[in-house]
């Protein structure tokens, strides 16, 4: 098995890139709706981890045994979570600064993201060390052919598609996707057609942040530890898969980041440095020869 | 009418030399509170060069400190091998000044690669392609084996001292003050202001970033350089995101486009941060409570949301103070 | 002799949507002509195609005989290209003094170094450089704003230093992008007669979009009226103002 193509790699890249397209999903339909580079969305990961963390212990001395229920509910727990913190932040830090020039909430999102990874690190219940994840579900080994998967990969690969199948549902079939959709083509006629703008930029948060928080969980079971600063790779990760698929984008988001979590576990096989600096290369690649990216739509500046 | 014009600049600076060299030498500073003042004036370099780039050109760099690495592991392998080969040339500081021209030279050149996608990215996205560009810079530090990989770049020898630091920071804040008052700096001005007006009125918008971007990188070479000689190590962490993060947070403290605001905030920022470790650690022994030094970052973030939600535009906005302006003649 | 600015046949698409088609125009040196149409008739395309902010998809056009089709827009400019915006383009954190500055700058000559070490060369050119930027600000009557910043003039004023800093640039041909819009019918009148002393004083030639019939009737001295991008009507200001066509696209089904 010379080749670094073969199934188990093609799988574990399906599986990172599943966990990136849940991430990237949020970058994008916040980018999409208020034209903000959302920083501490990665950090919006790790507090869905903590939350999973921490929820699975109580659900799990209350339902002991229950493996399916109990995944559920801290799938619940992570989501609303990651979701929670994110309307949060948006309420604090980036609704003052809606009307004012785009770099002010970028380094305003720079300085949430920063806040919530040292705030996390210095609060002594949680404290900056790894801790390491428990199996929520038991872990079984399936044999396919020539490669060996884990059932999380199947986890992690399903809850992500279900959770995306889900999306497209809402985006595209409901009075809620409608106004999102509505908003981020052109905020002020949303206004005119009387669409209360600030309650739909907050749903988007809501729901960007809790799938930010199902990857937090997903990945804390899969690699199985969690940390502080675990929101930052994945985060600029997913983000970078946001602006190769198209940022604003969904589908280009999901797109880019299968794409992503591709070229990353093979370029790691290949190589440990060229692992950790592909998704960089990838970013510059796509921005100097496409910065539209794959699917996004070209805009002219108005002059 | 002739005017005598004093350099007030010259002169502020003198003075402030004297006061600290002297109160050195009377051992009223001691040594620690001398190397934050060491410190301090290299954050005052990395400031002003990135307000050049930031606040003056209004290019928005993440990637800053990724530069001072260049300058700090060229500078700093030069100066390790030459001190290797010959072990007495630790006096002579003519080499060591060769080794840091030659690390921001290096920094420039880097500088010089990431100014163009500027020319094709604005606002976020080239905040995003030049933090792309320092995490890459970190990571290839992290993975060279020769100059000590995650490890770092060990054993570099103490060349800085107070006053080569503070000549440093003198130049810079000079060259960059007649660089900014002068028709090359109100035309990088103009690209801050509105990039197609400036192309509109003739103005070269293309090499004026590039020149912002080579101009700052050099600049912050020589500073990663003076930090490696400082503390005898340069280290990929030092160079990383959050790092640029704290460089960037200081010329918004100050007030974007204002060298006298990142000289102040250069300062007030690195006492600020040592206080607060000093005091967050007497805090934790006096109380036996597990107060850890991420309360720093935390008052460190707390600050950047405030400044960009309550004053944006920093201690000083875009004024100069009197003492770093040229007066014009009319 | 021929044109100072000529434009032949030139046609622009953005994406399948025809914004300028066919569009012929020779405008003769020291005239002031005119372009006039609805709103959306793609007037701003035109001055941004002959300006190198877009590249036209067909035709080519022409400045003192030299084709300029697919120059960079600071290159056009430094050829004698100049112009204003529809909607103000100010440096607005600047001072009106550095707005006209920095319009001299591609006439400079001091390198970086030399403005490092302020040799006297580049302090005689500084101080020229603020001598013609006072007279121009004296010119339009703004010579008491010359320390203020833009941001706090009135609109008037900013038109005003606009078309400073526009000259400041040393054009053969001025482009001026509806100038009257947001003027009081005084203002109105003060910006005709500025536009003539323009023209007059400093040889220049004028090429300019405008709504106001007043402006436009009152100055030009041929007129070009486009709708959709196409040329519906050309001629002599008094029988283009009589055309039907013309009367058409403005008071017909989309008038006033």
């Amino acid at each position: 098995m010379g080749s670094i193509f073969n199934a188990q790699q093609i799988v574990n890249g399906l599986q990172v890139g599943s966990i990136y397209a849940l991430i990237a999903l949020g970058y994008t339909m916040v980018y999409g709706i208020v034209r903000l580079i959302n920083f501490a969305h990665g950090d919006f990961f790790m507090i869905g981890a903590y939350a999973a963390y921490g929820s699975f212990f109580i659900f799990n001395s209350m339902l002991a045994g229950k493996h399916g229920s109990i995944a559920f509910l801290v799938l619940i727990v992570s989501m609303l979570a990651g979701g929670l913190i994110a309307m949060l932040a948006n309420q604090l830090a980036y609704k003052p600064l809606r009307y004012k020039p785009k770099l002010s909430s970028l380094i305003t999102a720079i300085g949430v993201s920063m806040f919530l990874e040292y705030f996390f690190s210095a609060l002594p219940m949680i404290g900056p060390s790894y801790r390491s994840f428990p199996d929520i579900i038991p872990k079984v080994q399936i044999s396919l052919g020539s490669a060996t998967i884990s059932n999380y990969v199947v986890i992690d690969i399903v809850v992500a598609a279900v959770l995306m199948i889900g999306l497209t549902f809402l985006v595209r079939k409901t009075a809620l996707g409608k106004a999102m959709r509505a908003v981020s083509q052109d905020k002020d006629a949303a206004r005119l057609m009387g669409i209360d703008i600030e309650k739909v930029i907050g749903f988007t948060f809501l729901i960007g942040g809790s799938f930010a928080g199902a990857a937090g969980l997903l990945a804390g079971m899969t690699y199985p530890r969690i940390f502080p600063y675990m929101g930052i790779q994945p985060g600029l990760k997913a983000f970078i898969a946001a602006v190769l698929g198209g940022i604003g984008n969904i589908p280009g988001a999901v797109l880019g980041a299968y794409i992503m979590g591709l070229a990353e576990t093979f370029a790691s096989a290949y190589n440990s440095l060229l692992g950790e600096g592909i998704a960089f290369a990838i970013l510059i690649i796509v921005l100097l020869v496409r910065p539209r990216g794959l699917l996004g739509e070209k805009v002219a500046d108005k002059i | 009418m002739t005017k005598v014009k004093l350099p007030k600049f010259l002169i502020a600076s003198v003075v402030f030399y004297a006061i600290i060299e002297a109160l050195f030498r009377l051992e009223v500073l001691n040594g620690y509170i001398l190397h934050i003042i060491n410190q301090s004036l290299i954050f005052v370099i990395l400031a002003a060069s990135l307000n050049l780039i930031n606040g003056i050109t209004g290019q928005f760099s993440l990637g800053h400190m990724g530069f001072a690495g260049v300058g700090a592991y060229v500078s700093g392998t030069l100066t390790t091998i030459i001190l290797k080969l010959n072990p007495t040339v630790t006096s002579n500081m003519g080499i060591f000044v060769l080794c840091l021209l030659a690390g921001g030279v290096a920094a420039a050149f880097i500088g010089f690669l990431i100014g163009f996608p500027s020319l094709r990215l604005k606002g976020d996205y080239l905040a995003i392609v030049t933090l792309g560009f320092g995490e890459i810079i970190r990571t290839v530090f992290n993975n060279i084996d020769y100059v000590g990989g995650p490890r770092g770049l060990l054993g570099i020898p103490k060349f800085s001292n107070f006053t080569l630091i503070f000549i440093a920071a003198f130049l810079l804040i000079v060259i960059m003050r007649n660089i900014i008052q002068s028709s090359h700096g109100r035309a990088m001005l103009s690209i801050r202001e509105n990039e197609l007006a400036a192309d509109l009125v003739g103005i070269n918008t293309t090499q004026y970033k590039v020149m912002a971007f080579t101009i700052g990188a050099f600049f912050a070479g020589i500073a990663g350089g003076l930090l490696a000689h400082l503390i005898q190590l340069a280290h990929p962490t030092q160079f990383g995101f959050i790092k640029s993060v704290e460089v960037l947070i200081m010329i918004y403290a100050g007030g974007v486009g204002s060298m006298t605001g990142s000289i102040i905030a250069a300062f007030g920022l690195t006492f600020l941060s040592e206080g607060l470790r000093i005091g967050i650690r007497a805090l934790a022994d006096a109380t036996n409570l597990p107060i850890g030094g991420e309360w720093r970052m935390v008052i460190y973030s707390l600050l950047l949301i405030f400044i960009m939600l309550f004053r944006t535009e920093g201690l000083m906005g875009t004024k100069e103070s009197r003492i770093i302006k040229i007066e014009e003649a009319d | 002799m021929s044109a100072l600015l000529s434009i032949k046949n030139m046609t622009h698409y953005f994406g399948g949507l025809r914004a300028v088609s066919n569009f012929s125009y020779d405008i003769p040196q020291g005239t002031i002509y005119g372009l006039i149409g609805p709103n959306g008739s793609g007037k701003t395309t035109t001055f941004n195609l002959i300006t190198g902010i877009y590249t036209p998809t067909e035709g080519k056009i022409f400045f003192q005989d030299k084709e300029i089709t697919g120059m960079k827009p600071y290159k056009i400019v430094q050829t004698g290209v100049a112009r204003t915006f529809q909607n103000l383009r100010i440096f607005s954190n600047l001072t009106a003094l550095d707005n006209i500055r920095i319009a001299r700058h591609f006439n400079t000559r001091s390198g970086l170094v030399s403005s490092v070490l302020r040799l006297p060369s580049f302090m005689n050119e500084e101080r020229q450089v603020k001598k013609e930027s006072r007279e121009l600000l004296d010119l339009m009557h703004l010579s008491s704003r010359a320390n203020e910043l833009a941001k706090n003039l009135p609109y008037g004023e900013l038109r005003r230093l606009e078309i400073a800093r526009a000259l400041a640039t040393k054009p053969k041909l001025l482009l001026l992008d509806e100038p009257a819009a947001g003027m009081n019918p005084k203002e109105v009148e003060e910006l005709m007669s500025l536009i003539l002393r323009i023209r007059n004083e400093f040889k220049v030639t004028v090429f300019l979009i405008e709504h106001h019939m007043q402006v436009v009737m009152g100055i030009c001295e041929y007129l070009k009226v486009i709708d959709f991008g196409e040329t519906i009507a050309e001629g002599l200001p008094e029988a283009v103002g009589k055309d039907p066509k013309v009367l058409e696209a403005y008071l017909g089904k989309r008038g006033a």
